[in-house]
């Protein structure tokens, strides 16, 4: 038998918080965004010195991961060119659900200042995206406010249901 | 869903004959440690590969097609965008290129913040390459060190041109800015603090097991093969040849400096790594010669060319004629006399060479970038051979090469 004895109506509260079961999961999936190292070209550098000591991606709960398999953010971070293009379409496929797009700098978003016969001219040719970040190349503040706009959209989504299928443009 | 639009690996030129136990890796284009996007078909009995290739081309953007079709002062931020590591050496080689062709003599001021920009472009090209080989071959904490030194130095660029990446901090015939007040003292910081730093890192992986079986007769490059596949920068120094451009045919004041290049003639992974350290502390002793030569120099900071460079923003104000000019160059562009000039840089990653040919018109001809990692790719296809797979990883690191440049 317990012996201690709380009053659940004094001492701090109950224990006991109630929510939905697509708060919670989506809290999970907010705060654990692990991203897919992707670094294409001058984009990717700025996203690894978001990743380093001064501006510490960590905090976000969000990692670096090399494996689409363990990743759920995708972030295109440089210029997509035609002869990739197959390749970053795979990798998308390999991504497990719930996945999400960040397409970093003007290169990814609409092929930038190279248009050119090898350029892609917008990685959503390709691959479906939830958030285009302009700059070139963005800072990593830039990329870190991004990643804070997906937690607010994916609060926002129900998280029970699977996601719909994302157009491409 | 997937299987209407299903995607077929595509393999071009290159067969594959299975008879006997080989088996064939792909390494790439997406892969962490392939600095960017480097694909390697990798032949391997058990783990050791007897036949690698190079296969590039995964981020080549046109970039010598699109200068035939640009003014020379529009192509300037394009070739930032080469070695995404160190912008302005890129900036410079191609300024210097289009200044041979004019015959353009720089001020001296500019002289010098050129110089301060190129070699706080070097230091910042060692930092992340020893950052990410570090990483690379899984000294997390030396990553974490290096990038918060590199940011300092991101911060002084950010100071003097407002970009921390891509900086197009340098035009034809001299230089947009004057440096801010402060550039000077936080310079010196960081340089007074630099010594400390390198030792940090040096501490952690000079005798560290781990580091040294990765480095150690890894990737060993003969004299002969690096020169015959056309090597240059640290990748020559660590085989023994003692060639530096900026040394060989000093553009800029690398003449009034005095500046020692490291060579090693053990050609391992080990030795690089030495060297770039070695070239760290190099730069450092230039950039202190460099603050001095800035106090007493005159305040202009472009070329007097009025058929090619704009005139100072005064002048352009209250001129009719230097706006009228203005005016000219800025629609229609420059035009260089007719001929063809090729001027090599030594960018922190090797020879950095542009060739450009001229017609007299307001566009080049033909512009041909000389990246040093193309080659540095190049020679992966001899290097590789008869090492194992981790040792792929640590190679690739020590060639140091950046995408953006080899594809162009």
């Amino acid at each position: 038998m317990a012996q201690h004895q709380v009053n659940y109506l004094k001492d701090g509260g109950l224990p006991v918080a109630l929510t939905t079961i697509d708060k919670v999961v989506n809290w999970g999936r907010s705060n654990s965004i692990w991203a897919l190292t992707y670094g294409l070209a001058c984009c990717g550098i700025e996203m690894m010195a978001s990743g380093a000591s001064r501006y510490d991606f960590d905090r976000f709960g969000t990692i670096f991961r090399a494996s689409p398999r363990q990743a759920e953010l995708m972030v295109v971070a440089g210029t997509l060119t035609k002869k990739h293009a197959e390749f970053i379409r795979r990798l998308y496929d390999q991504m497990t659900e719930p996945k999400w797009v960040i397409s970093m700098g003007s290169c990814a978003n609409t092929g930038g200042m190279f248009n050119t016969y090898s350029t892609v001219q917008g990685v959503d040719r390709v691959i479906p995206v939830d958030l285009y970040l302009p700059g070139c190349a963005p800072r990593p503040e830039t990329l870190q406010y991004a990643v804070m706009m997906l937690q607010q959209k994916i609060r926002k989504e129900p998280a029970s249901r699977a996601q719909k299928p994302k157009r491409l443009m | 869903m997937q299987q209407s639009n299903r995607l077929r690996p595509f393999f071009e030129n290159i067969t594959f004959d299975r008879a006997d136990n080989e088996m064939i890796l792909n390494f790439g284009p997406q892969h962490p440690s392939a600095h960017g996007q480097l694909r390697l078909m990798l032949h391997m009995q058990q783990e050791q590969i007897t036949k690698a290739h190079p296969d590039i081309g995964y981020l080549h953007r046109g970039m010598e097609k699109m200068a035939e079709n640009m003014i020379y002062n529009e192509f300037m931020p394009t070739t930032d965008r080469m070695d995404y590591i160190a912008s302005s050496s890129n900036n410079y080689g191609f300024a210097l290129a289009v200044e041979k062709l004019i015959g353009l003599d720089v001020p001296r001021r500019a002289k010098v913040i050129r110089m301060l920009l190129l070699e706080v472009n070097r230091l910042m090209s060692h930092l992340f390459w020893l950052a990410t080989t570090a990483l690379d071959i899984g000294a997390m904490t030396v990553f974490l060190f290096a990038f918060r030194e590199r940011e300092y130095l991101m911060d002084l660029v950010e100071d003097y041109c407002g970009a921390r990446l891509t900086h197009a901090a340098i035009r034809i015939g001299g230089v947009p800015l004057d440096l801010p007040d402060n550039f000077m003292d936080d310079l010196r910081k960081f340089l007074d603090k630099l010594p400390e730093n390198i030792k940090d890192y040096e501490d952690l992986l000079d005798t560290n097991r781990i580091w040294l079986m990765r480095m150690e007769n890894v990737g060993v490059i003969s004299k002969e093969m690096a020169l015959s596949w056309g090597c240059s920068g640290v990748m020559l120094r660590a085989s023994g040849v003692a060639w530096d451009i900026r040394k060989e045919e000093p553009y800029e004041l690398y003449d009034e400096v005095e500046f020692n290049v490291p060579v090693s003639d053990k050609g391992d992974n080990y030795a690089r790594y030495k060297l770039y350290m070695a070239e760290m502390r190099e730069s450092a002793k230039i950039l202190y010669q460099v603050i001095d030569m800035y106090e007493g120099t005159s305040t202009e900071l472009m070329a007097h060319a009025p058929q090619y460079i704009s005139a100072p923003k005064l002048d352009i104000m209250t001129q009719n004629y230097a706006l009228m000019q203005h005016f000219v160059l800025v629609t229609q562009g420059m035009r260089p006399p007719v001929g063809e000039v090729y001027i090599p840089t030594e960018s922190p990653k090797g020879e950095l060479g542009y060739y450009i040919n001229s017609q007299g018109g307001p566009y080049p001809y033909r512009l041909k970038l000389r990246a040093p990692s193309f080659w540095h790719t190049g020679i992966l296809t001899d290097l590789l051979p008869g090492h194992y797979i981790p040792d792929v990883v640590s190679i690739i690191g020590t060639t140091n090469i950046v995408f953006g440049e080899v594809d162009r």
